[in-house]
């Protein structure tokens, strides 16, 4: 049990001294591309969606609800929701890259 | 006399101290990623290879101006709605929030077989990997008599943001009611599409109110108005009736004092001319050897911005070779740095770059200090063609001027500053 623990110990210390030799990035590929994704809104909403000037209706994405960021950016998308701009931008987006954003949005604090 | 020799030594060697402190205090020896420029494009890189690497990957910005003045609202300044202290930006929340270590230095040579960049006032730093976002530069010399009107301060161009920007809103003061303003435009691809559009509409409204007799010629070099067309003449025949007279596909071929001369058209005299010059990328990345695309523009591979001339230099923004249906905006500009950003960060983490790339557009144009209209894409990287491609049915444009987009620009503004340089 002792020499078990200490192995998982060992091999645990080894993953993160890989990570560190690999370039130190505690993520994948996959969430970068979902971050970079993201990313292409913050241009509007602001940094991880973060929006500085939500005075003007560019809505702070930072932690809304993911069900909710999903419904509006599907209405926008589908023509529901009246938008200036937003039902143009959503349609260039496939509905399973903007639940991914969703999600990423949701996530940030 | 030793003593003195040693005093005198000392004081050499302090002030040689001093001197190389004062060139080179910031300048580290060696880095991962430098960007040069602080642009749109590069500040947005600098920032998000620091974001996307979870503050890693050392970053270093070379940029020579103490603070980022947006291009996009300086039609404002024109216009006297806005101060263009209003469109500054410091370097320091890149410092301060980031960690970037930003050098106000020009670079003077790139060595992209050593990875050196060299500083204009000394030292040269290492990179890993070179973001260059050196914007346009405007080819004065390919119309006779521009560079030593520009020099003489008689001809203005204010198509990058700064004293220029005032120097030119104050010719504009000086000019008499009666007087006749001209700005020229030259073909496409150029930076901002609709910027000489949104120009004529808000010095058109500044003459309304302060000298209505004045008038506005835009001479044209394309064959129409290359961005927000309709939307653009309309709010020029309905808000400045009289004011405004557009001549499409009239080439400037030189200039005499205060008169142009044109390719095939009569010859024209103005009070204020406003000449912009055809234009090519950044002179580093000419001098460079990176313009291979009719030596104007930077050939790139689209799915990591890195430049098809050079290994490891990645060029984003205004001086690249554009896909179809890909404008020279601030807007775009950020979206090219974010995607070159997480190839950076990919490559130097082992990881293959993200195969599904997007950029989005978003460009606002005052029509009047209150009255905006847009132009809005979202593009693609297709694997199969190797570019970026305008994802079908996305996009579009404003359906008229409104104030509601005027609030929107401005909050678009706070927003794409902040995620630059916040």
């Amino acid at each position: 049990m002792k020499t078990l623990l200490a192995r998982s110990t060992l091999a645990a210390a080894a993953l993160v001294a890989s990570l560190a030799a690999g370039g130190a990035l505690a993520q994948d590929a996959a969430a970068l591309q979902v971050r970079s994704w993201a990313a292409t809104c913050a241009n509007c909403h602001g940094t991880e969606g973060r929006s500085s000037s939500t005075d003007a209706g560019l809505a702070k994405l930072a932690g809304l609800d993911k069900a909710y960021l999903v419904e509006q950016l599907t209405a926008f998308r589908e023509g529901k929701r009246p938008a200036t701009i937003m039902h143009q931008l959503t349609k260039g987006y496939t509905p399973a890259q903007l639940d991914a954003i969703a999600g990423y949005f949701a996530s940030q604090k | 006399m030793q003593r003195r020799a040693l005093i005198q030594g000392a004081g050499a060697t302090g002030l040689l101290a001093l001197l190389g402190g004062c060139a080179t205090s910031r300048v580290p020896e060696s880095a991962k990623v430098v960007v040069v420029g602080g642009g749109y494009g590069g500040a947005t890189a600098a920032k998000y290879v620091r974001l996307l690497s979870d503050h890693k990957i050392d970053v270093v910005l070379i940029e020579p101006n103490d603070s980022f003045i947006s291009c996009p609202l300086s039609n404002l300044v024109l216009e006297g709605a806005r101060d263009l202290s209003s469109l500054a930006t410091s370097y320091d929340g890149l410092r301060r929030q980031h960690g970037i270590t930003v050098v106000k230095d020009y670079v003077s040579a790139v060595d992209p077989a050593k990875k050196t960049v060299t500083l204009a006032r000394g030292g040269s730093i290492r990179y890993d990997k070179l973001v260059l976002s050196p914007g346009v530069e405007l080819q004065l010399d390919t119309v006779p008599g521009l560079s030593e009107a520009h020099a003489e301060g008689r001809v203005l161009q204010a198509w990058k943001a700064g004293p220029e920007t005032v120097a030119l809103r104050k010719q504009l003061e000086a000019l008499p009611d009666g007087g006749v303003y001209a700005l020229t435009v030259p073909e496409a691809p150029y930076r901002c599409p609709p910027g000489p559009y949104e120009r004529v509409a808000l010095v058109a409204s500044y003459f309304k109110k302060a000298k209505p007799k004045s008038k506005v010629v835009l001479f044209d070099a394309n064959p129409d108005v290359t961005s927000k067309g309709a939307l653009f003449k309309k709010a020029w025949s309905e808000l400045y009736p009289g004011l405004i007279e557009y001549r499409p596909q009239h080439k400037v071929v030189g200039i005499e004092g205060n008169t142009l001369k044109f390719e095939v058209q009569e010859n024209f005299k103005a009070d204020v001319l406003n000449v912009l010059p055809q234009q090519r990328a950044g002179q580093i990345a000419v001098q460079t050897g990176l313009a291979n695309s009719n030596k104007r523009w930077v050939g790139v591979d689209y799915l990591t911005f890195q430049s098809t001339a050079a290994k490891d230099i990645h060029v984003i923004g205004d001086a690249i070779q554009l896909a179809a249906g890909m404008p020279k905006s601030g807007h775009m500009a950020n979206s090219h740095a974010k995607v070159a950003a997480a190839a950076i960060v990919s490559e130097l983490s082992g990881l293959a770059p993200n195969p599904k790339p997007l950029l989005t557009n978003t460009c606002y144009s005052f029509v009047a200090p209150d009255l905006v209209v847009h132009v809005a894409s979202v593009h693609e990287y297709v694997e199969a063609e190797k570019t970026f491609k305008t994802v079908a049915g996305s996009g579009g444009l404003s359906s008229e001027r409104n104030a509601l987009e005027a609030q929107y620009a401005l909050g678009w503004a706070k927003n794409i500053w902040a995620d630059a340089l916040g």
